[in-house]
């Protein structure tokens, strides 16, 4: 790019002798100078330091020594770990196309809604805006039996027998993840409106013209177009319920995870191992676990995605 | 075309009671917040008789405040330091060629697959050996810089033509001045949707100021909330009063500025 005719200053001094290419060479180096010392040392090091931890026998008041890979056999011979695993399976697999599928319907219609269409998008956005962990609480209260807990309540008022929710093992995960779902779709909605928009009138128009119906538009025309907004969308949520932490831990602080572990996924599985029991080697193995996972989740459907 | 539309009336319909129920969470914690203990089991959203106690009396024990300015404090520092790296790395990023460009890029983008959990373990050492825990630093030091804002701003920088940087050239503007007072002007809307997301992100974050604070000084608002809640039991009025407290500011935030943030959640969403 930039190398035009300078003024050159006439003065004598090093700064003076180099060249303009030279000189764009130390100003580029000089912006990236902390930055590159922040992303060496507080990404890149613990990054190599995490995989190298997991196979150490680290805890909080022994020296870290190198057991191999034994803190990987432990983990994959523990039943918890693969409660935890499907757990958090569990979590992706209703939370993803559920959060998706309510959005898009919302975004689809709401872009063709023009009366109040400023308020009626700021309902549905506000509850991205609240903390997780304060959220957690108000749902948990929700699930309360009665007198207090709403849902309950509302229930009772149709003569539906009162439902456990928190206290089952069955019902508390999706208990837990309704309020995760909640909390995403605003995001999710203002994301799919944004790709909506980008797609030409024009093409619409022609499509009428030529006499499709409003269902085959959606098939063939928005669908196919809004593809990328949809990738990004499946990857980011993805990672996000893979992730979950922050509601599961709120939710029920006697037993985080319970009733029988049956809520836990994996971050708090890791949250546990380090700061309770204060195993960190077992725990790095367990963030590696995480990392492999996500890492895979996002390349299958980064891949699957794309070659439909 | 006076053709009535009985179809988009009845999806104008769902779609207001669909956004009245995904604000209904917000409104019965926000009720509940103005109710005494005797009205808590009554469930009507309007209270019979509202009374800013519960707020009186959370706010006065003096921990609130605190973990708010906490809050405060480590949201506003680290999304200033966000705009201000991030911003520089993407644009020289995106306007200096120079050997290395292309590996310095790829390798602060790698960092985006590495989550935060991984890196938790890593950080909690450092913390300690350096004597970072507990202590406003260790809550911000590992978001001071963020790929996804600098790749952000990169995208955007890329889009300012090259004549205008030329220009201040010429005019005998050194690279910093350039960059401050010429590129960073023309990116705003791109620096305010930084400065949301970073906000917001720092304003409702848990997992590692939940790891790195144990002093009950220098919890966040989240886990200070966490903590009252624990210790509230079943006083469901203060604990929705210190959800309220914990919740109110994005809300507000978001009334004022409500074009923006949309704006700017598309901006990001759609180039990030």
């Amino acid at each position: 790019m930039s190398v035009v005719a300078h003024r050159e200053a006439t003065t004598g001094g090093f700064w003076s002798r180099t060249s303009l290419g030279q000189k764009q060479l130390i100003w580029a180096w000089g912006f990236l100078a902390v930055p590159l010392l922040f992303y060496v040392v507080i990404r890149f090091w613990p990054t190599f330091q995490a995989f190298y931890l997991s196979v150490t026998d680290w805890t909080i008041t022994k020296p870290a020594e190198f057991v191999g890979l034994e803190n990987y056999k432990r983990l994959f011979a523990d039943p918890l770990f693969w409660q935890v695993f499907r757990n958090t399976f569990v979590y992706l697999i209703l939370g993803t196309p559920i959060s998706l599928m309510i959005s898009f319907i919302v975004a689809y219609y709401l872009d063709r809604v023009r009366f109040m269409h400023t308020f009626i998008r700021a309902l549905y956005f506000l509850p991205f805006l609240t903390t997780a962990a304060a959220m957690a609480w108000v749902w948990r209260w929700f699930y309360q039996p009665v007198p207090i807990g709403v849902i309950n309540d509302v229930l009772a008022g149709f003569g539906i027998p009162q439902q456990p929710f928190l206290r089952s093992t069955t019902q508390a995960l999706p208990a837990v993840l309704a309020p995760a779902v909640w909390a995403g779709l605003g995001f999710q909605i203002i994301i799919f409106l944004a790709g909506l928009r980008a797609i030409p009138v024009t093409y619409y128009e022609a499509a009428r013209i030529d006499g499709l119906s409003e269902g085959a538009i959606l098939r063939k025309i928005t669908l196919p177009l809004l593809k990328p907004t949809l990738v990004f969308l499946v990857v980011f949520s993805s990672i996000g319920f893979l992730r979950i932490f922050d509601q599961v831990y709120n939710i029920n602080t006697n037993d985080p995870g319970g009733p029988l572990n049956s809520t836990k996924p994996l971050v708090l599985m890791i949250y546990q191992t380090a700061f309770s029991s204060y195993e960190m080697g077992y725990a790095a193995a367990q963030t590696v676990v995480l990392f492999l996972i996500l890492l895979v989740i996002s390349l299958v459907q980064l891949r699957l995605m794309r070659d439909r | 075309m006076p053709r009535v539309r009985p179809g988009r009336i009845i999806a104008w319909t769902l779609l207001f009671i669909g956004g009245v129920i995904m604000v209904t969470p917000l409104l019965f914690m926000l009720s509940t917040s103005l109710k005494d203990a005797s009205q808590v089991y009554d469930l009507r959203i309007i209270p019979a008789a509202p009374t800013f106690d519960n707020y009186i009396e959370i706010l006065s024990d003096g921990r609130f405040t605190r973990w708010f300015v906490n809050s405060m404090i480590v949201a506003i520092i680290v999304t200033l330091s966000n705009v201000f790296f991030d911003s520089l790395v993407g644009y020289t990023l995106a306007k200096f060629r120079f050997r290395g460009r292309y590996i310095v890029f790829v390798a602060i983008l790698s960092t985006l697959m590495i989550p935060t959990e991984m890196l938790v373990l890593p950080w909690y050492l450092m913390a300690s050996q350096f004597g970072w825990l507990d202590s406003y630093w260790g809550i911000m030091f590992p978001g001071m810089m963020t790929a996804f804002g600098t790749f952000l701003m990169k995208q955007f920088f890329e889009g300012i033509p090259n004549d205008f940087l030329e220009a201040a050239r010429i005019d005998g503007l050194n690279e910093f001045a350039i960059w401050w007072k010429i590129a960073m002007p023309l990116v705003t809307p791109a620096l305010s949707a930084l400065a949301i997301f970073t906000f917001l992100g720092n304003w409702t974050a848990f997992f590692w100021p939940l790891i790195v604070t144990t002093s009950a000084e220098l919890y966040t608002l989240p886990v200070g909330l966490s903590s009252f809640a624990v210790e509230q039991s079943i006083q469901w009025e203060k604990i929705m009063t210190g959800a309220s407290i914990a919740t109110l500011p994005t809300l507000i935030i978001f009334l004022f500025l409500q074009r923006y943030i949309v704006r700017g959640v598309m901006l990001a969403g759609l180039k990030g």
